[in-house]
């Protein structure tokens, strides 16, 4: 839990610009746009071998930019719990071939299939995008979506937010470590449910508080609805072999799967 | 329980129920954000730090443990505003944990923001209210019709995307029928604790210290 937040403030573990690495100074906003395109294709596609080859080019590309590395694996876990869930629900579904069947419980073949083609879709595309964000600061991610449209006031919102997530999650640990020294252990009952009622009530009065410091200092310093990025960037060459990279791979899974 | 755009994409029906989620969702956000000034951009995205603290933390049930929603005590706090918050909560977790897609952003947050909104709009005075007693029984009834609400939504989007999801869809509704209730127990414990600790500050309002201090 505590690793999540502490990278919140970046997508990947480290800030570390790595020698050579393949996704350096590629602009933000050409990388959410290629994550938004990649999602779009993949989720369009049905049939097993471009889903395999759309999930093989994901875990190639996850192996090139080390997208997997330093505990970033965990964020696979959840959408395969999802799939595990499927698996084992839509194959008793009923479905016009049974493949085993055990008493009232039939096994279909249309349900695994299906589990399975979900499985490999889900998995290609969050892996895909894992790649295309691999190493990109929440904060970047912000300032690229001011500059794509998105409202000033939900940026705002999302990089306070980034911002203040470590904060919190400080803040949760020593409420949480004070209820443990006062020998709190969460159990099925009543008690548990209180307690746990009266630490979120505390994380919210304690951030109500906090935020009211926030707005005051901010207008001390003469805030008006305005960030300014330190680095501005613009698009280069990079962007334009990337694009041209991501449009390719693209192209061939649309072609792999229509032609 | 946030859906992923691959489970949905089977079908048309699918793909219609991501392409209504977006448009409700960036309606709903259009409006919270008109609802919302500059001044109070720090409070709410506190409120959306909170809900992804608070998502993180397991909370024992029986044999096993689930973690806490609580998109009924946000829908309290935020009233419109909530769809923005969650907005943003949920992106951070489809990037940060894995928890659901991009293209699925729309719909998860139309799915537990809508519930939020109508819990506002259902509850808010009574949790205002004179009567220390019913103050328990408004956050209780919000947590857990909030969760129940969005499980609803989740499992129709489910069941009407294909036949073949049907049992899926009943066991995510039956699941969080259980869940209702601690989210019930939990919300009702906080809006006692709030009401108690500050009485009369309604939480959407510009800062009330700011304008003493100044």
């Amino acid at each position: 839990m505590s690793n999540v937040i502490e990278n919140a403030g970046s997508y990947g573990a480290s800030l570390a610009p790595t020698n050579g690495w393949c996704l350096n100074g590629v602009d933000p906003r050409t990388r959410l746009i290629a994550a938004f395109c990649f999602s779009m294709v993949v989720t369009a596609l049905s049939s097993p071998t471009t889903l395999v080859a759309a999930l093989g080019i994901a875990v190639v590309g996850a192996g090139w930019t080390g997208a997997l590395t330093e505990q970033r694996w965990k964020r696979l876990i959840p959408i395969n719990l999802l799939v595990l869930l499927l698996l084992g629900l839509l194959p008793l579904g009923g479905g016009a071939t049974p493949v085993l069947s055990i008493g009232p419980i039939t096994v279909a073949r249309e349900g695994l299939v299906q589990a399975v083609l979900i499985g490999l879709k889900a998995n290609a595309i969050v892996l895909g995008v894992l790649v295309l964000l691999a190493r990109l600061e929440m904060a970047s991610i912000g300032h690229a979506l001011g500059t794509l449209g998105v409202p000033a006031k939900l940026t705002h919102l999302l990089l306070f937010t980034v911002r203040y997530l470590g904060v919190l999650q400080r803040e949760y640990g020593r409420l949480r470590a004070a209820m443990k020294v006062r020998g709190f252990r969460p159990g099925v009952d009543w008690h548990t449910y209180r307690s746990f009622g009266y630490l979120v009530g505390m994380l919210l009065l304690r951030s109500v508080d906090r935020a009211d410091r926030i707005v005051m200092a901010m207008k001390c310093r003469g805030f008006y609805d305005r960030f300014h990025p330190l680095d501005r960037a613009a698009l280069t060459a990079r962007d334009a072999w990337f694009t041209a990279i991501v449009l390719l791979v693209l192209a061939g899974l649309t072609v792999l799967e229509w032609a | 329980m946030h859906l992923h755009e691959a489970v949905l994409s089977d079908s048309p029906q699918g793909i219609g129920v991501l392409c209504l989620g977006a448009v409700g969702t960036l309606a709903g956000t259009a409006l919270g954000l008109r609802a919302m000034d500059h001044e109070q951009v720090p409070r709410v995205a506190l409120v959306s730090a909170v809900f992804f603290v608070v998502s993180l933390i397991h909370i024992p049930l029986g044999v096993t443990s689930i973690h806490l929603t609580l998109n009924g005590l946000v829908g309290l706090l935020l009233g419109w505003t909530a769809f923005p918050a969650l907005l943003v909560a949920l992106l951070l977790q489809a990037v940060l944990v894995g928890h659901g897609g991009l293209l699925a952003l729309g719909f998860n947050t139309l799915a537990m923001a809508l519930p939020a909104v109508a819990v506002f709009y259902l509850f808010q005075r009574m949790s205002e209210s004179k009567h220390r007693s019913i103050h328990f029984f408004a956050g209780f009834t919000a947590g857990s019709s909030a969760i129940l609400s969005s499980a609803f939504l989740i499992s129709a989007a489910l069941w009407v995307s294909g036949e073949s999801f049907e049992l899926a869809a009943k066991a995510v509704f039956l699941f969080h029928l259980a869940v209702a209730m601690i989210e019930g127990l939990v919300v009702g414990s906080t809006v006692v604790l709030l009401r108690q600790v500050c009485p009369e500050r309604p939480f959407l309002t510009t800062p009330q210290g700011l304008q003493e201090r100044m």
